[in-house]
């Protein structure tokens, strides 16, 4: 079936199976960033934004993203680039891999809610799974950001 | 211990990779190879034990984009092990690519190489096999001398005498003790009998197995795999494929997580195969229900303990006795069950007269296990210090108390952990630290919060080593560039860790440079000195250390080539911030132009290479306590607090060091309160997606704090011993301490659901 999609705000054409998943779309189209953890919607590691609004690519049919701006951290490098420095500096990337996910849904968080408490931050992001940092590294580097946009 | 003011050292550097990580890079296996590869899929037995009566693949093979399909029929026969350990290899040779006889649900019974995945789904489905099924060994307290065997074969190969054999499913089986045992337990106060039982828990590693190969410009087999033993990768494939290894390149690029799982050759030996066969390129890419199913998990575990006491506290003997089930097959098995004596036992030495330490490893009808963070310690310390914690309630003292009466101290000789002497040992401190940190005696008392709900807290030591003492080799080469900077080339696996920072801060305190100036490569058999890999917690101690040799010796050679600048002699020349200098004069050399002299009219290499390995294995040490909430009614435990004080010598990065221990703290809770391996009776896996293995998230494990005792390991680079395994051996035993004064019941096994804790009655 023939589908156009806003990838990153490009709009891009392209005939697809019934049943490819979303994240097989992006990723063949360069963007991959976007990582597959669990194939069951139990990880996060695939978020992407969906209109602005996170979504998990393992989970939704391409077809159903058909007519709509879809948005991975190729697209965000910039808003991104904020905050991650901060993040890099507890040590609390580790591995990475599932680094994009968490990313994305940090964004989705910041935007929707600019001055989160701790424990918003961990609500928010708790469908995001990582098994290296132990959670706590990655609050902090968040805190860290925060606490220096108050600064500034 | 040495206070030393260092520039690098014990800095907390950015990792060198962080950037690219978070921005989210394309650097892991599968975001870099082209996307013509053969995709590689694996029909899995779903019969815990049967024989394939026959199989038909003609069918699957005339689905379109179907390359070909291989069976046992198309494989070599010799057998092999997939464990990545040093010569000689101690896992029985007990594997091949497709075995006839599969032995556990998710065995693989053929390989499908197809032009995309689609179609390699189709072909699997259209494959047709015809099991003879047998009856299966499942619980591995009935595997030793059953009459089923799981290895009945006559080509079964133990390639180091372990004291198994696959007449009795017996993998390994040892024994060792000091001093008079039973005499002195019967002479004791106090004698507690206690058996724990520990699971198969997965690493559940955020990037599955995968694997890519192809033939390189020279006819080669390239491997680019995510892994972090590209040496003994290569070993494993040349012997399973029977090709030479010069014919084989192994290198990693960035890894998704290990935890050990990649510390044996799980997804490898399958795309290369298929490689050899078509001479094209191959991926494979398992699904997190393969690595769930067929990865390379923690060994079950039983272990028994008799602890003989005074009524004073005084621990004076301990007797263990671990049952391992290795699984299908034997990887890692002989080797992970000695850790829960060797690495549990000598935190006790300080009043021990006695101890015995016997082991049986099993096969059985299971996924076969491998190596995971903390390998065997996890399980022995959870049996052990467990059994403590109900000494210390059983004669009313403080179990902190109890500890200090008895653990090891520095200087102390260890006779459980191979006569070494604790030459760092910051253990006491890390308990008094953590004591007061935590608030232990505020904490300690149970204080019932009248909702149903009760407080109270747990404690636990732990230690590990670094490195396997007269194995491990560690090697670096270091470089100096035109610009006057650096590359250091390992062998050693960055998995996440942050390796690869860490050794550069160790080139540039060595150089007097800044980390900046360091570039790091690896890891890549063409290209990398020998290294056994990173795992046993020996990179840092290990590789460190070679680090550490490499640049003295690049030193003298910078300083030879700065001779001939200068027209000196090399003696008359020393390395000072930096700079070479002559003494007695302010002639200088700058490194920049040692480098470009180096390329010029030169015959003395700026590069310098050297290996290293221990005669010993530094225990690291630390001390873990936790503070939950217990809902009687319905057996919820709530982690409210964790903290803990670690001594892993000099942190060489403190900052990536406490992010080592947080995310040890929390996978050790995981495998505590909520992951579980279960099989049906039939020996299907039940927990086989994230959906049933319930990884912790950050909504599970309180408010995390980690802090550190320094020691200072006079072997080690720097003073540092390791840091990355012994961070996940506290929770067990902190836990269900805690959850024992909640409910006045001990679980001793693992996990503590709060199924069985609302549904448990104390004894």
């Amino acid at each position: 079936m023939d589908i156009q999609i806003t990838l990153n705000g490009k709009k891009i054409t392209d005939n697809v199976d019934a049943d490819m998943l979303l994240i097989d779309f992006v990723r063949k189209h360069g963007c991959l960033s976007v990582k597959r953890g669990c194939e069951t919607a139990n990880c996060g590691l695939c978020t992407v934004l969906m209109d602005d609004t996170p979504i998990l690519s393992c989970s939704m049919l391409v077809a159903r993203a058909a007519g709509h701006n879809i948005t991975t951290l190729e697209g965000l490098q910039e808003e991104a680039s904020e905050f991650v420095g901060f993040i890099a500096d507890q040590g609390a990337d580790q591995c990475g891999f599932c680094n994009p996910g968490f990313v994305m849904n940090t964004i989705a968080l910041l935007r929707e809610n600019p001055n989160p408490t701790d424990d918003e931050i961990r609500a928010f992001l708790a469908g995001n799974l990582c098994r290296c940092s132990g959670y706590e590294g990655q609050l902090r580097g968040i805190r860290a950001f925060l606490d220096s946009r108050k600064e500034n | 211990m040495e206070h030393k003011e260092y520039k690098a050292i014990n800095k907390s550097v950015r990792k060198k990779d962080a950037m690219q990580l978070l921005l989210g890079k394309p650097v892991y296996t599968d975001d870099i190879v082209p996307d013509n590869a053969l995709v590689v899929k694996l029909l899995r037995s779903p019969h815990a034990n049967a024989i394939v009566a026959s199989i038909d693949t003609k069918t699957a093979k005339l689905v379109p984009g179907v390359v070909d399909i291989y069976t046992w029929e198309d494989v070599p026969t010799e057998r092999f092990t997939n464990a990545g350990q040093t010569f000689p290899e101690p896992s029985p040779y007990d594997r091949m690519i497709i075995d006839r006889h599969v032995r556990f649900v998710g065995d693989v019974v053929a390989i499908i190489a197809a032009e995309n995945e689609k179609a390699a789904l189709k072909a699997m489905k259209l494959i047709k096999v015809e099991y003879e099924k047998l009856t299966p060994v499942l619980d591995f307290r009935t595997a030793k001398d059953n009459p089923i065997l799981v290895h009945p074969e006559d080509n079964w190969v133990p390639t180091v005498d372990v004291g198994g054999s696959n007449k009795r499913n017996l993998v390994a089986s040892d024994s060792n003790s000091s001093g008079d045992v039973e005499g002195v337990m019967a002479d004791c106060d106090i004698v507690l009998d206690r058996t724990y039982h520990t699971k198969a828990f997965n690493q559940a590693m955020m990037e599955t197995f995968r694997t890519y190969t192809s033939l390189d410009r020279y006819g080669r087999l390239h491997v680019i795999s995510s892994t972090q033993i590209v040496f003994h990768v290569r070993r494993i494939l040349s012997h399973a494929l029977g090709i030479p290894k010069n014919k084989i390149r192994v290198e990693k690029p960035r890894i998704g997580g290990g935890f050990g799982a990649k510390q044996s050759s799980v997804s490898e030996v399958y795309p290369a195969f298929v490689t050899m066969k078509t001479g094209r390129p191959a991926m494979i890419i398992f699904t997190r229900e393969e690595s769930q199913i067929a990865g390379s998990p923690r060994h079950e575990m039983q272990v028994r303990v008799r602890l003989g006491a005074n009524k004073d506290g005084k621990i004076r003997v301990l007797d263990l006795y671990t049952l391992s089930n290795s699984g299908a097959y034997g990887e890692h098995g002989p080797t992970t069950v000695g850790l829960s004596g060797h690495k549990s036992i000598p935190m006790y030495t300080g009043s021990l007269e006695a101890y015995r330490f016997d082991y049986d490893v099993v096969y059985t009808n299971t996924m076969a296990a491998g190596a995971y963070r903390g390998y065997g310690a996890t399980q022995g310390i959870f049996a052990v210090e467990t059994t403590v914690n109900e000494l210390a309630e059983k004669l009313g003292m403080d179990p902190t108390v109890i500890r200090d009466i008895n653990m090891l101290k520095e200087g102390m000789q260890m006779p459980a952990y191979y006569n070494e002497i604790a030459s760092a040992c910051a253990l006491d401190r890390c308990l008094e630290h953590c004591k007061e940190m935590f608030h232990w005696d505020e904490k300690y008392p149970v204080r019932d919060m009248g909702n149903g709900k009760v407080r109270t807290a747990g404690v636990a030591m732990a230690m590990q080593g670094s490195g396997i003492s007269n194995v491990d080799v560690g090697s670096a080469t270091v470089k100096l560039n035109e610009d006057g900077d650096y590359i250091l080339i390992i062998g050693a696996a960055d998995m996440g860790t942050g390796c690869d920072t860490i050794l550069a801060q160790m080139v540039a305190e060595c150089m007097d440079c800044s980390v900046d100036k360091v570039s790091v490569f690896g890891a890549d058999t063409d290209a990398s000195p020998y290294d056994s890999g990173s795992y046993a917690s020996s990179t840092t101690y290990i590789t460190g250390k070679a680090v550490e040799k490499a640049c003295a010796d690049l030193k003298k050679r910078m300083c030879s080539i700065a001779s001939d600048i200068l027209e000196c002699s090399e003696e008359e020349i020393v390395f000072d911030n930096g700079l070479l200098r002559q003494i007695d004069t302010d002639k200088t050399v700058t490194t920049r132009e040692i480098g470009c002299k180096a390329q010029v009219n030169n015959t003395k290499a700026a590069e310098a290479s050297a290996s290293h390995s221990s005669p010993v294995s530094p225990p690291p040490f630390m001390v873990g306590m936790v503070e939950i909430e217990l809902d009687k009614l319905t057996g919820e435990v709530t982690i409210l607090d964790y903290m803990s004080v670690v001594d892993c010598g000099i942190p060489i990065n403190p900052a990536l060091a406490r992010i080592q221990a947080e995310g040890g703290i929390v996978q050790g809770i995981g495998h505590t309160l909520y992951e579980n391996i279960q099989y049906d009776k039939k020996g299907r896996p039940i927990e086989n997606s994230f959906m049933q293995y319930k990884l912790p998230t950050r909504l599970d494990m309180g408010n995390l704090k980690v802090e550190f005792e320094h020691s200072y390991e006079p072997t080690g680079p720097f003073g540092a011993k390791s840091i990355g395994e012994i961070v996940i051996n506290t929770p067990a035993p902190a836990l269900a301490h805690a959850i024992y004064r909640a409910t006045g019941v001990w679980h001793r096994e693992l996990p503590i659901t709060p199924e069985q804790i609302a549904m448990s009655k104390p004894e």
